[in-house]
């Protein structure tokens, strides 16, 4: 992972103050990539730099390191910027502002090795992090409404784009704002509380103690909450690719918020990335995702897929009543066969289903496909997934406890085939 | 009586066999390991596989104390590990007023002794016997919740539980443990890193064949191996539950039971409910595709053991 340094490179000239002036400009660079780095840090960078001394190039990236880093997954992140960075012999008669021809070049170098993250907190005249380039946050992402899909399994590791500093930005705003699932659940368990209804002996002798057993005032307990698991079914089909990314952003900020989330991709074969989302940095999580995947934007055999759930998976990760998200824009290259059936099943199997649909966004949308026709009977509720609002809709509707409606979007269904 | 440790896996096989376990060698392996090098053993696996059966027969060979701790959702301290008797705790409060108070401390000690503790099965099975350390089965860990998960692994790691009325309380040799999981969950990978792992499978013809000899010696070898030989096929097609050895076994029993010599086609229609246990499963194998299955097997049968 982290490059030779060895001493033969250039070693790195010191300039009067030049030196601990490009530390802050590294520094900065670091913060501007989303590593958390205050002033503070920079001064002890300095303070450790000084007491290491730069005799080469390999103390100098350590002694960095050790101010810089400080979680496992920052380090591929620092050990790009340092090589980026300290490469140059001209870097320490630069401005930051200058450094970009340079950058751009070994840019092409690195080729795709390079964080795009990285790439953007070494030019100075972009956004801080935070704050976007007005009206991103509501700007839709369109979807080229072709209904159709390759003939062909696309069987190849897909380039993933990688996520910018501002979509990061913006990916963690939306995540602010939904708090999701809100539902809780009650489970097995008690904890103290003046609501409950039930005696708590244990506690209620531990206080009895206190007065020497002239009182005996009674403790209660209340059934613990907790919110119930959540297994993420996702289509990454050619006819959802413009979704996939977006949606994987979802996925690992959702993934990392709790515990107990299962995700699932499938196209024509179902694939299990729950632990490479678990990932804390985004850009290493979907590089795995996108190694682990072996059919990006080919056809969708929602069927076989679920089928494959539903025997391989379905008793492992729905054992505690779980809510289960289906994000698939329910057009099918096998023409829904069997997919009545093992969606039948999922949906007996789970606490909700909830169906996400990013073809729903048209107000003219209506149930033709056979996919879509064979799904909507035994689905709890239904929504469109096409922009960062409705990912914020979803929240509310986690939090609906309720019953499940059943027949709902039957119903639904019947009412749109008779108008 | 209380015997040795096995000190080889072919010690270990024929432990389990003298249990009536037959035993696939890669299993005596994980035992043998588990018991010589102290660890859990962790046996994931379908249900009816014979996982519980593992403790059982190993308790009982050993001649040891079988302590038992069912896993349900919602398993507390209270339920597995330890509980005061609260209503003697009450009387002891009440008599001590009634016979002139004590103080404070002295009335804490009394009703906090071991006398008022009732003993759960993890606490249980860090109590030393004559017999030696005892066998501890946690059957069905994945039924819990992960709070539980987690405790277990402190008591596993140092086998020493602290109540704090009384203090904390060591095992002065470890017990044996056995883990059993259906995997309705993942297990966390820090329990299954303390453990030794193995995975119980259906077993092959042969070794299915000589369980039923050893387990329900009562059937005809014709009707065995006919009944062997079916299930084999259906564990070979896409059903949503397939048989275990435990359902072999009942539907061996149950063809005996009436006086069945062989298999025919009416007959599995009619005792298909032993074997499986969903309704698309039996809809699926019943009627045409039983026969079928059955064809193919008297057909191997025959060419392998011809009358």
């Amino acid at each position: 992972m982290v490059q030779d340094t060895s001493d033969s490179q250039q070693d790195i000239q010191i300039d009067g103050g030049r030196l601990s002036a490009n530390i802050m400009h590294f520094a900065r660079c670091l913060r501007a990539a989303g590593l958390p780095i205050g002033p503070g840090k920079v001064l002890q960078a300095l303070e450790a730099v000084e007491a290491v001394g730069i005799g080469n190039r390999r103390d100098f990236y350590w002694t960095l390191h050790a101010v810089f880093v400080n979680r496992r997954d920052q380090r591929e992140l620092f050990d790009q910027a340092f090589h980026v960075f300290w490469r140059n012999p001209d870097i320490l008669k630069r401005m930051m502002a200058l450094l970009l021809p340079a950058l751009k070049a070994d840019l092409k170098q690195e080729g795709p090795e390079m964080s795009r993250r990285l790439a953007e907190a070494l030019q100075t005249n972009k956004p801080r992090p935070g704050e976007s380039d007005g009206g991103e946050q509501d700007q839709e992402i369109e979807i080229d409404a072709s209904l159709t899909w390759s003939d062909r399994e696309l069987i190849q590791t897909m380039d993933f784009e990688k996520m910018s500093a501002a979509e990061i930005a913006m990916a963690k705003s939306v995540i602010k704002r939904m708090s999701l699932p809100i539902m809780t659940v009650p489970t097995r368990r008690f904890q103290l509380s003046h609501l409950g209804h039930r005696a708590d002996l244990r506690a209620t002798l531990r206080q009895t103690l206190r007065s020497g057993g002239d009182v005996i005032d009674l403790a209660t307990k209340r059934r613990r909450e907790r919110h119930p698991p959540l297994v993420v079914l996702c289509d990454i089909s050619g006819s959802m690719s413009r979704y996939s990314r977006m949606l994987l952003h979802f996925l690992h900020a959702v993934t990392n918020d709790r515990d107990r989330v299962h995700t699932f991709l499938f196209g024509t074969r179902l694939t299990n990335v729950t632990r490479y989302l678990r990932y804390k940095d985004i850009d290493v999580s979907l590089e795995k995702v996108s190694g682990a995947v072996q059919d990006w934007s080919g056809g969708t055999r929602i069927g076989r897929s679920l089928h494959e759930f539903n025997r391989v998976w379905s008793r492992r990760v729905l054992g505690q009543g779980a809510v289960v998200i289906l994000i698939t824009d329910g057009l099918d290259r096998d023409a829904a066969e069997g997919l009545g059936e093992e969606i039948e099943r999922l949906h007996k199997s789970c606490r909700r289903l909830i169906w996400l649909n990013p073809l729903l966004r048209y107000d003219g949308f209506e149930p033709k496909s056979s996919g879509i026709r064979a799904i909507m009977p035994h689905v709890d509720d239904f929504r469109p997934v096409h922009n960062l609002a409705s990912l914020a809709d979803l929240a509310k509707v986690l939090d609906h406890v309720g019953p499940r409606r059943h027949g709902g979007m039957a119903r639904w269904l019947a009412e749109v085939a008779s108008a | 009586m209380t015997n040795p440790l096995p000190a080889s896996v072919d010690e270990t096989l024929e432990l389990l066999q003298r249990g009536d376990y037959v035993a696939e060698r890669s299993l005596a392996t994980a035992l043998y390991l588990a018991l010589k090098l102290n660890r859990p053993l962790f046996l994931e696996g379908e249900a009816g596989t014979g996982k519980t059966e593992i403790a059982k027969v190993l308790s009982a060979t050993l001649g040891r104390r079988l302590v038992r701790l069912q896993c349900y959702e919602g398993l507390d301290v209270a339920s597995a590990v330890y509980e005061w008797n609260y209503a003697r705790q009450m009387i002891e409060i009440r008599l001590a007023e009634a016979t002139g108070g004590k103080s404070r401390e002295s009335l804490g000690g009394d009703i906090f002794s071991p006398e008022f503790l009732i003993k759960r099965p993890l606490l249980q099975a860090l109590e030393s016997d004559a017999a030696g350390p005892p066998v501890l089965l946690i059957d069905e860990l994945d039924r819990t919740d992960e709070p539980f998960e987690a405790y277990l692994l402190e008591v596993l790691s140092d086998f020493q539980i602290t109540i704090p009325e009384i203090g904390t309380i060591k095992a002065e040799q470890p017990p044996t443990v056995i883990i059993t999981s259906n995997r309705t969950r993942e297990i966390h990978d820090a329990l299954k890193r303390r453990c030794f792992y193995h995975w119980v499978d259906y077993p092959n013809a042969a070794r299915e064949q000589d369980i039923l000899r050893v387990k329900a010696p009562n059937v005809p070898e014709h009707l065995s191996r006919q009944v062997v030989g079916f299930v084999q096929r259906l564990r070979g097609m896409d059903l949503f539950k397939l048989p275990g050895v435990a359902e072999t076994l009942d539907w061996a029993q149950a063809l005996t039971q009436l006086d069945r010599l062989e298999l025919d086609p009416e007959t599995i229609n009619d005792t298909l409910g032993t074997l499986l246990k969903y309704q698309d499963d039996i809809a699926k194998i019943q009627g045409s595709e039983a026969n079928r299955i059955l064809t193919q097997v008297k057909a191997e049968l025959s060419a392998a053991h011809p009358a």
